[in-house]
């Protein structure tokens, strides 16, 4: 049977049959239908299954709002959770289905849920699951999680791509319903730069749900104009698919755009969707209006639905829900919803209006002062049992109910930054209290003007408010103007059953009444409690009625019982979208080596050293693991010469009349006295005396320093100078600027270094012509400009020279080729580890934020001969004590004998508790030149226990290894080699 | 000069050309670029020192062509001087003979990769890359922005016209982005 309840009319493209499917059963549908238009024009009413009392469920509404027809869209790396039927646009090829059932939708054996509902009530879970306390995690939260519940996650990669950007405008326009196309029209014939954003893919809002006219057009059809006019006005974005989620600082609002989500796959290279930060100057949000139900007994069948939910069905998309149709309602919107069903030819069978008094409807049956007071039909609504102003009951079948309850402004965007609403009497609704968001102004049905004419008037208004307008603005078409006329009805007072407030989370008035009975009165309380107005749809629906219940029970007003507020996103937001681009290995950028490519070729090993990918090791052939590849490193480079790519140190250019007084002040020790072309090395506080970075300074001219900085603190060492320099002394003349990307720079080292490297430079650079630690300017190759500073990490005769990064590739090469009769060797941050360790220099380990020089052993650069950043908070008692942690040197008594980075130190004999702790191993390695492991490592007191014995435990690594204590300086500790 | 052969930001011998769409992507290894900053209280000095030389200061968040020289704002006192490098390779050396002590000058050339960004209309690129109201701002605009979490300096040479410089290391990550936001945007 296809489309067996479609009707006449609607917005929907009948030349175009789509096929989809929801749980794996073929349906027909047309452009235009959203999947639960689709499915309800195929008599498809059971669209799921309740989150705790697995309860069939179907739409209660048409938008966004929706709290039950949740379903798992699309299959594989694509399907997606939690699909709100009501908005996923139909596509050819659409794949649907339902969630949190099991085995099947008709048949979900969690149904039994729905029977032991007495022990599910609210707080169920928190009362009975405390005993015993080992129960919760292994046993009860996992069946919990099991049985309640919405959509799974598909554990496959996403194939689709998500964009972010930016927008500017003027005016914002949330929402392009009557008023945020009259404040559009307005502003855009203006000439103002206008973004309107909407998230249905039609604008128009309510327009395209009514029958009246707008001026001499049916609603649907001005809007369209209007659409058209804004589509040709070179000044306006039109955004539909388009969803504003939230009002953040400043006037910017975020929105997500589903630019692929009404397709089968993106096309190529396009993203599905687009997360836009919208800076506007001012925003109007016309976000309309939510209609709300009442609660009565069994009021969750699918076919029991908001009352404009129906209407909007039969109007926009052709479809009637039922054959037979009640409406229940409270207020004349209700009323509107009847008369145009029953235009529309659907056979509506009876009026409950809960009011008394008034006109009677002609033509239908109208029931003035009757509510509904039960329903029956398991899998879908059969009939409903009413209570007539006289007291008598009568059962009605039917087979669609509209209940309408109400309408609530969207208020959610301007409550972003804590504004709350504030309950209006006359149209029994919260609407947007005082303390919006600046520059965000409410207009229409948001702001609680609900007729078209209110609409259009008070968005016009807005815009020429927001904008200073002052020309001409457009005249108002003649619209209804009908008055709202409501008079409140939260719950039926009837039966001992349970009538649901908020669908999505199965909250009953039943667990209101608990969370007054157990005083969690508080709006904010009774939402914990219960779980009023949680999940996907926020409670757009249920959090009114809810307070109402509340506000009933404890006899305060509404306003005095207050509401809770809402914070971004207004609707679900996939996580993609909020990742971006940032995502696998695109997470973020990379940084590369001017010698990344050479390095490649050779099939280096990479490791990630923040952004920067830098070689870790370079294999031969023949080498199966990576020790052997760094042990062969090191020694071939003790042996005769290594290169190591170094340009990943940050390097910073200092120049200025004062520069040398500059570091003087940023440095703990003195480099104003620094000979022109000798480089010296540094050690930087933090104000509180810890110690900040270290690094070699050269100094290149008489104002001219360049600064090298460990590579991770490249950027925030530049950004400390920055400050030092515009904020704490800017008298001082000291300009700045980073120059680590500007030149390759490789350290050459080992004994053949020199002759290495007098291959390539074109100056003398003996030791007398260029001695230990000496800086400068050169040539290599003939005539290109380069930089030399002779200086050592790996305790080796040792220098780094630079070029310009283009010719780095070129200078290793060449290098390599011209030295080949050294037999360098390139070698990775793994050799270099090995020999910074061996040699005692501190690194990552030891520059942990918590060390100071004295515990490294390097006390005495803390100059005292002048004011540094941090060296009078160095000298605090705490931290120079005798018995402080101190870096030394350790190695097992047995070669054998294993370390690890973290593990603690014990004296002999000592159990291992903290009391005993004696410090703990910050960096270790394999030594090639000992044979053993050896590490550096803080030990209280460690400057005084040189040769003795200890152990180093790690409880973890269930390690004990006795080690000796040696000098950090475990390689060439005279260091006649760096001055070779 | 030296024997060595220089190697463009992407590893490759010559630079870059990538068209998607309507979008021409040019990377620029013809350019030479220095940065230029006052000495403390020598600013006329350098503008008096800079207009005999033609390099141009222009005011903040501006590009401005010169002859030889062209210049953008960086900071307070600050500006990147361009030139061509087939003569300016040395532009450091040439600047601060011009501009004497007035001026701390810095070479940057190969700091940065360059890419000319060059479509009909690149508002619908740039939206997707950085916060840069390209439509309203005026042809020489030149501002600090972020592109995928790199740090680049965005030159409006002209409506249809883009010079991007991104940190040099991170040239490839920074041509994917390109690539990618070109083919969402078209």
């Amino acid at each position: 049977m296809s489309q067996s309840h479609r009707i006449e009319g609607g917005q929907i493209d009948r030349t175009k049959t789509l096929r989809f499917t929801f749980d794996g059963v073929p349906y027909q549908g047309h452009p235009g239908d959203t999947l639960a238009s689709a499915l309800l024009a195929n008599g498809v009413r059971l669209m799921g299954r309740s989150f705790k009392y697995h309860r069939p469920r179907g739409p209660i509404s048409s938008g966004s709002e929706e709290p039950n027809a949740l379903v798992e869209l699309r299959s594989g790396g694509r399907q997606e959770p939690n699909t709100r039927a009501t908005v996923a646009e139909l596509y050819d090829g659409l794949t649907a289905n339902s969630q949190n059932r099991w085995p099947s939708l008709r048949f979900d054996a969690m149904g039994i849920n729905d029977k032991l509902s007495t022990f599910f009530a609210a707080g169920f879970y928190y009362k009975t699951f405390m005993w015993p306390k080992s129960f919760w995690e292994k046993l009860y939260e996992p069946i919990i999680r099991r049985a309640a519940g919405l959509g799974s996650v598909t554990r496959e990669e996403d194939p689709d791509a998500y964009d972010k950007g930016f927008l500017h405008c003027d005016l914002l326009v949330i929402g392009a319903g009557p008023t945020g196309l009259m404040a559009a029209l307005t502003a855009g014939r203006a000439g103002k730069r206008l973004i309107l954003a909407d998230e249905d893919f039609r604008m128009g809002g309510r327009l395209n749900v009514e029958t009246f006219a707008v001026g001499q057009a049916l609603g649907a059809d001005w809007a369209a104009g209007v659409v058209a006019e804004l589509t040709s006005l070179p000044n306006v974005r039109l955004m539909t698919r388009t969803t504003v989620i939230g009002a953040f600082d400043h006037g910017i609002y975020g929105a997500v755009e589903r630019v692929s989500d009404h397709l089968l796959a993106p096309a190529q290279g396009k993203p599905r969707q687009v997360l836009w930060r919208i800076y506007a100057g001012k925003a109007i949000l016309a976000a309309g209006a939510t209609e709300r139900p009442v609660a009565f007994e069994n009021n969750d069948r699918p076919g029991i639905m908001l009352a404009g939910a129906l209407r909007a069905y039969a109007t926009r998309w052709g479809v009637k829900v039922g054959e037979r149709v009640a409406v229940f309602t409270n207020n004349d919107d209700g009323i509107r919803t009847a008369i145009d069903l029953q235009a529309k030819g659907v056979d509506v069978v009876a009026v409950i209006d809960s009011r008394e008094g008034g006109a009677l409807l002609p033509g239908i049956r109208h029931l003035q002062g009757a509510e509904v007071i039960d329903t029956s039909g398991k899998l879908g609504l059969k009939s409903v049992t009413i209570r007539q102003a006289n007291g008598r009951s009568e059962t009605i079948a039917v087979d669609a109910l509209g209940v309408s309850g109400g309408w609530n402004p969207n208020v959610n965007i301007h409550s972003h930054h804590r504004s709350r609403p504030v309950y209006d009497d006359a149209i029994a609704a919260f609407v947007p209290g005082q303390d919006g968001p600046p520059g965000l102004s409410v207009a229409g049905a948001a702001a609680g003007a609900f007729s078209t004419h209110a609409a259009l008037k008070t968005g016009r208004d807005a815009a020429i408010a927001a904008l200073d307008l002052t020309g001409a603005a457009p005249d108002l078409p003649e619209a209804e103007d009908a008055p709202t006329r409501v008079t409140p009805l939260w719950f039926v007072h009837h039966g001992k059953g349970r009538a649901w407030i908020d669908q999505q989370n199965d909250v009953t008035v039943k667990d209101v009444k608990l969370a007054h009975q157990e005083n969690f009165t508080s709006v904010e309380h009774l939402k914990r409690y219960t779980t009023l107005g949680m999940a996907t749809d926020q409670g757009k629906t249920g959090n009114v009625i809810g307070l109402a219940v509340m506000a009933e029970l404890t006899g305060r007003s509404i306003p005095d019982t207050g509401t809770t507020i809402y914070r971004p996103p207004y609707t679900p937001v996939a996580l993609g979208t909020l990742a971006g681009r940032s995502r696998g290995k695109e997470f973020k950028p990379f940084r590369l080596t001017p010698s990344h490519h050479w390095a490649k070729e050779q099939g280096a090993i990479f490791v990630e050293v923040g952004n920067w990918l830098r070689t870790q090791w370079v294999p031969k052939t023949g080498e199966t693991e990576w020790r052997q590849s760094v042990d062969r490193e090191v020694l071939a480079t003790r042996k005769s010469v290594g290169i190591c790519d170094v340009t990943t140190l940050g390097k910073i250019d200092i120049q200025g009349t004062d520069a040398g007084a500059f570091l003087d002040r940023v440095y703990a020790n003195t480099f104003s006295s620094l000979a022109v072309g000798k480089c010296r090395y540094g050690l930087m506080l933090r104000e509180d005396g810890i110690v900040f970075d270290d690094g070699t300074t050269a100094r290149m001219g008489e104002n001219e320093y360049v600064m090298t900085t460990t590579t991770a603190n490249a950027v925030t060492v530049f950004r400390h100078l920055e400050f030092c320099r515009q904020c704490l002394w800017p008298d001082m003349d000291v300009q700045l600027i980073s120059t680590t990307e500007a030149w390759a720079q490789f350290s050459v080292a080992g004994p053949n270094a020199r002759n290495l490297l007098e291959k390539v430079v074109d100056q003398d650079i003996s030791d007398a012509a260029f001695p230990y630690m000496g800086a400068g300017n050169v040539t290599v190759c003939g005539g290109l400009r380069a930089r030399l500073f002779r200086i050592s990490f790996s305790g080796e005769l040792a220098y780094e020279i630079a070029v310009p990064t283009r010719y780095g590739d070129a200078l290793l090469r060449e290098m390599l080729s011209k030295g080949a009769e050294y037999d360098p060797i390139v070698y990775g941050t793994e050799a270099l580890g090995v020999m910074r360790i061996e040699k005692g220099h501190v690194a990552g380990g030891e520059l942990n934020g918590q060390s100071t020089a004295l515990n490294m052993g390097l006390g005495k650069m803390v100059s005292k001969k002048k004011d540094s950043i941090g060296m009078v908070l160095s000298q605090r008692e705490g931290m120079v004590q005798e018995n402080g942690y101190r870096l030394v040197g350790v190695k097992p008594v047995d070669p054998q004998g294993k370390l690890t980075a973290g593990s603690h130190f014990l004296e002999k004999g000592a159990a291992a508790v903290a009391a005993n702790d004696g410090g703990w191993l910050t960096s270790k390695v394999y030594s090639p030149h000992l044979g053993c492991d050896i590490a550096l490592g803080y030990l209280k007191g460690g400057d005084r226990k040189i040769g003795q014995r200890m152990r180093i435990v790690n409880l973890l690594g269930n390690l004990d290894t006795e080690v000796e204590i040696i000098s950090p300086h475990m390689f060439d500790p005279e260091g006649e080699r760096l001055r070779g | 000069m030296a024997s060595l052969m220089a190697l463009t930001a992407l590893g490759a011998r010559e630079p870059a050309v990538v068209e998607i769409g309507p979008l021409r992507i040019t990377e620029r290894t013809d350019l030479a670029l220095a940065s230029v900053a006052a000495r403390r209280g020598r600013m006329a000095d350098l503008a008096a020192a800079a207009q005999t030389a033609g390099v141009p200061l222009p005011e903040a968040a501006r590009h401005q062509a010169g002859t030889s020289y062209s210049a953008f704002w960086t900071a307070p006192e600050m500006w990147f001087v361009e030139a061509p490098f087939g003569s300016h390779e040395m532009i450091a050396d040439l600047l601060k003979t011009t501009l004497g002590d007035a001026a701390s000058v810095t070479e940057q050339t190969d700091a940065w990769v360059a890419f000319d960004l060059a479509a009909a209309d690149p508002a619908p690129l740039l939206e997707r890359l950085c916060n840069v109201d390209f439509r309203a701002v005026p042809k020489g605009y030149a501002t600090r922005t972020v592109v995928e979490h790199l740090g680049v300096y965005l030159v409006k040479l002209d409506q249809g016209t883009v010079r991007l410089y991104g940190p040099r290391s991170s040239a490839e990550s920074l041509l994917h982005a390109l690539e990618g936001a070109a083919a969402s945007a078209w």
